[in-house]
């Protein structure tokens, strides 16, 4: 029994010890007048950002931060409305379609003028148009003689394809294709799939026929075709940088420095830069470098990196956890007290848990910007219900002769708590606990969208290049990290469960 | 001295307890029997001060109930729940200890009155030790017994205390059970449902139903001068084995 008490006391003095470097680590926030640059996660958009980072640095003495890799088209959108990044790469149409709705609007002078009530400022094309185009394998062309989109009507029935989630959803993507191109295809056929993953899917042949970026590398190294768009259905998108007028106003030297880029990248310069980064593995900051004819900026070495990214990750993880226990244990016993205040408790925490990460991100950003803050608003409610749902469990299912035979032995409301429910229910609560903490180490890896950084930045970078080992420096800390939890618990089971109840299990 | 007065409780307008009284002398073991349904549960409970009444008091030793804390009340009432209602998830020490640790009470007074108190009961420290799941009926029942009278209370009362053990057991565990009240020198108040444990532990019985007390009086007064026809009835059913004289050859 000393042994026990001896193991709680060095816990209790531990825990906090854990947490503490994590919680007096600097949140990774925003440097005094720093200029923060965007990017979506896909190669193009990295090297665009490297790109604009790298100029500025070189040509200007305010500091430049990098949030690249951060999801969709709304994230950034969001992030750059919240005032969390200044500046990043899109394309004409995308900001049409996708931030305007006015899908009509095809000039960059049009669109120009439509951004001024939401306070965004676009410069001149950057010089080359990556727009949505069809690729088939060119066996699978030559085979079915197809040259243009209009020729696939021939195969309609057959064919098998796989769309990136946004090229299904915009009206400029899937639905207007078909409707315009009067195609019939299969729905059952027609898959969503992540985007750097339908190359994997068509080299498998596993799909005919995927929508690719018209400045891809990966066209030429998959052997792809591209078919003509001969009804000239697809909106021009020209890549331009979108800024926020706020910075425009405040750096109009910087912003100089960016527009000095304008008309400067060929398509064909693009198609190579992203080669170099997709085919050759080169890093986005040495392709941006080598573009601008300049030395790449010294890398972290991997250790840094992974010591780094951990210090981020347990960070994330650790707040969360706290705040589920927090908050979720009183919530549990509360659900069990008042029926009805318990079934709105756990309703809403199952809600919550039905958003998929990704809508819940976006849905915070409006409210807490980007970086560490939303990824750690997420990750605390998706690990609240776990913790509520079994804190309820276990407190619910303590024998009520129990409580009775507590409150017959003079024991107050707070000792029978303390002294008999809590103890009674702690191999339940730890359990939930546990999955709240293993699901954490998982969902954590999506901050990286947000710019929260973690084992997830090399894991969304690795996934825009397909590049496997890249993935495999987040996703084997990961799993590291979320065996030694389980591990941790196991010990946890031995020092905090009640020894009566662990004999009987 | 324990005196239940005029005791009435009515659960949702059906009345469990109609004007019951009950005296238990200083020093004495009392039965209070019935059958399921009969109010004896629901006497238990008030007793202890789980739940009120709608009329009638408990008073001990001349104190009203109502005059006490929970916390006094259930020092000075000893209560021993059906099966023992050791708590799993602690030793049967820490169960014995549970009380005066959050009384306050210092490591040797506890150490000295578990000695004292496995002595009585027959328990050494090795038993005591052992988690409720690993040990036997008697020993739990033995385990409850020493939590109920650690705080050296006024009253012990029990629960159905041989309720769910093995028959056999029982009528050892009865001997047991009857030299440690006479051990213990305490008031007993005993909730059973079987008349051969109250005559053989309990100098008087209460014999309950419908929420009324029935009759009050040693075994031989319910047996030889029964109240009305129910007291008879109550008896003869729980003989078991029926009468040599009514069972043919």
């Amino acid at each position: 029994m000393r042994l026990r008490s001896l193991v709680r006391a060095v816990w209790a003095f531990l825990m906090p010890a854990l947490f503490a470097p994590a919680l007096l680590m600097p949140a990774v926030g925003r440097a005094a007048d720093a200029i923060i640059v965007g990017g979506k996660i896909f190669t193009e958009s990295y090297i665009l950002g490297e790109i604009a980072a790298q100029s500025i640095a070189a040509q200007s003495s305010v500091p430049v931060e990098r949030k690249l890799g951060m999801g969709s088209t709304g994230i950034l959108f969001e992030a750059l409305k919240s005032g969390a990044i200044d500046v990043y790469p899109d394309y004409t149409g995308t900001l049409a379609e996708a931030i305007l709705k006015q899908p009509q609007l095809k000039s960059v002078d049009e669109i120009r003028r439509a951004l001024i009530p939401v306070d965004l400022v676009i410069s001149a094309p950057l010089g080359f148009n990556d727009t949505y185009a069809i690729a088939v394998k060119d066996s699978f062309a030559t085979e079915h003689q197809l040259r243009t989109i209009s020729d696939l009507r021939r195969v309609q029935s057959t064919l098998r394809a796989a769309f990136s989630y946004e090229f299904m959803d915009r009206k400029d993507g899937y639905p207007g294709m078909v409707d315009n191109y009067q195609l019939h295809m299969d729905s059952q056929k027609v898959t969503r799939m992540e985007h750097s993953l339908s190359f994997q899917a068509i080299d498998d042949n596993a799909v005919d026929l995927i929508d690719v970026y018209s400045t891809d590398a990966k066209i030429k190294k998959f052997n792809l075709r591209l078919l003509e768009d001969d009804r000239g259905y697809f909106p021009v998108y020209q890549a331009v940088w979108v800024a926020r007028k706020a910075f425009v106003d405040k750096h109009p030297q910087e912003w100089q420095i960016l527009r000095k880029l304008e008309g400067s990248i060929s398509e064909t310069a693009m198609q190579d830069m992203n080669a170099q980064a997709d085919i050759q593995k080169q890093s986005f900051a040495k392709v941006a470098a080598q573009f601008l004819g300049a030395t790449a900026p010294d890398a972290e070495s991997g250790a840094q990196k992974i010591w780094q990214r951990t210090r981020e990750h347990l960070w994330l993880v650790g707040v969360s956890l706290l705040f589920s226990l927090m908050v979720g244990i009183p919530l549990g016993i509360i659900a069990v007290r008042f029926h009805a205040a318990g079934q709105g408790i756990l309703i809403v925490s199952a809600l919550v848990q039905t958003i998929p990460s990704l809508a819940l991100l976006c849905f915070l950003i409006p409210v807490f910007g980007v970086g560490t803050k939303p990824a750690l608003a997420a990750l605390c409610l998706y690990s609240l219900l776990p913790v509520v749902l079994n804190t309820f469990t276990g407190v619910r299912g303590v024998d009520p002769r129990h409580l009775e035979n507590a409150r017959a032995f003079g024991l107050n409301r707070r000792q029978v708590l303390l002294r008999i429910v809590l103890p009674l229910a702690s191999p339940t609560m730890l359990a939930g606990i546990k999955t709240a903490t293993i699901v954490s180490i998982g969902t954590a890896t999506l901050a990286a969208l947000v710019g929260a950084g973690g084992y997830g930045a090399p894991i969304v970078s690795g996934l825009s290049l397909n590049d496997i080992p890249t993935i495999l420096t987040g996703a084997i800390p990961a799993a590291l990290m979320a065996l030694i939890a389980h591990a941790m618990f196991e010990w946890l089971g031995w020092a905090l469960i009640p020894a009566g109840l662990r004999k009987n299990q | 001295m324990l005196i239940l007065q005029n005791i009435s409780k009515t659960f949702e307008s059906r009345p469990a307890l109609t004007d019951v009284n009950v005296r238990v002398a200083e020093g004495a073991t009392h039965a209070l029997i019935g059958s399921s349904g009969s109010g004896k549960t629901t006497l238990l409970r008030i007793t202890l001060g789980l739940i009120p009444m709608d009329k009638g008091y408990v008073k001990l030793n001349e104190q009203p109930l109502s005059s006490f804390t929970p916390a006094q009340w259930a020092d000075r009432i000893g209560y021993v729940p059906q099966d023992g209602g050791l708590f799993p998830h602690i030793s049967g020490r820490n169960n014995v200890s549970l009380i005066a640790k959050l009384r306050g009470w210092d490591r040797d007074k506890i150490d000295a009155r578990i000695e004292e108190l496995g002595n009585l009961v027959d328990l050494d420290a090795g038993v005591l030790a052992r988690f409720p799941s690993e040990l036997s009926g008697g020993q739990k029942q033995r385990v409850a017994i020493m939590r109920a009278a650690m705080m050296d209370p006024d009253v012990m009362l029990l629960d159905e205390p041989m309720a769910a053990l093995d028959p056999l057991i029982r009528r050892s565990l009865q001997q047991e059970l009857k030299s440690i009240f006479q051990r213990l020198e305490k008031t007993v108040l005993l909730v059973t449902h079987d008349l051969g444990e109250a005559a053989f532990l309990a100098e008087r019985i209460t014999l309950l139903h419908d929420g009324k007390v029935v009759q009050s009086g040693s075994f031989g007064e319910l047996l030889h001068h029964p109240a009305d026809a129910f007291v008879t009835s109550f008896i003869n059913a729980q003989r078991g084995v029926p009468d040599a004289a009514s069972v043919a050859a």
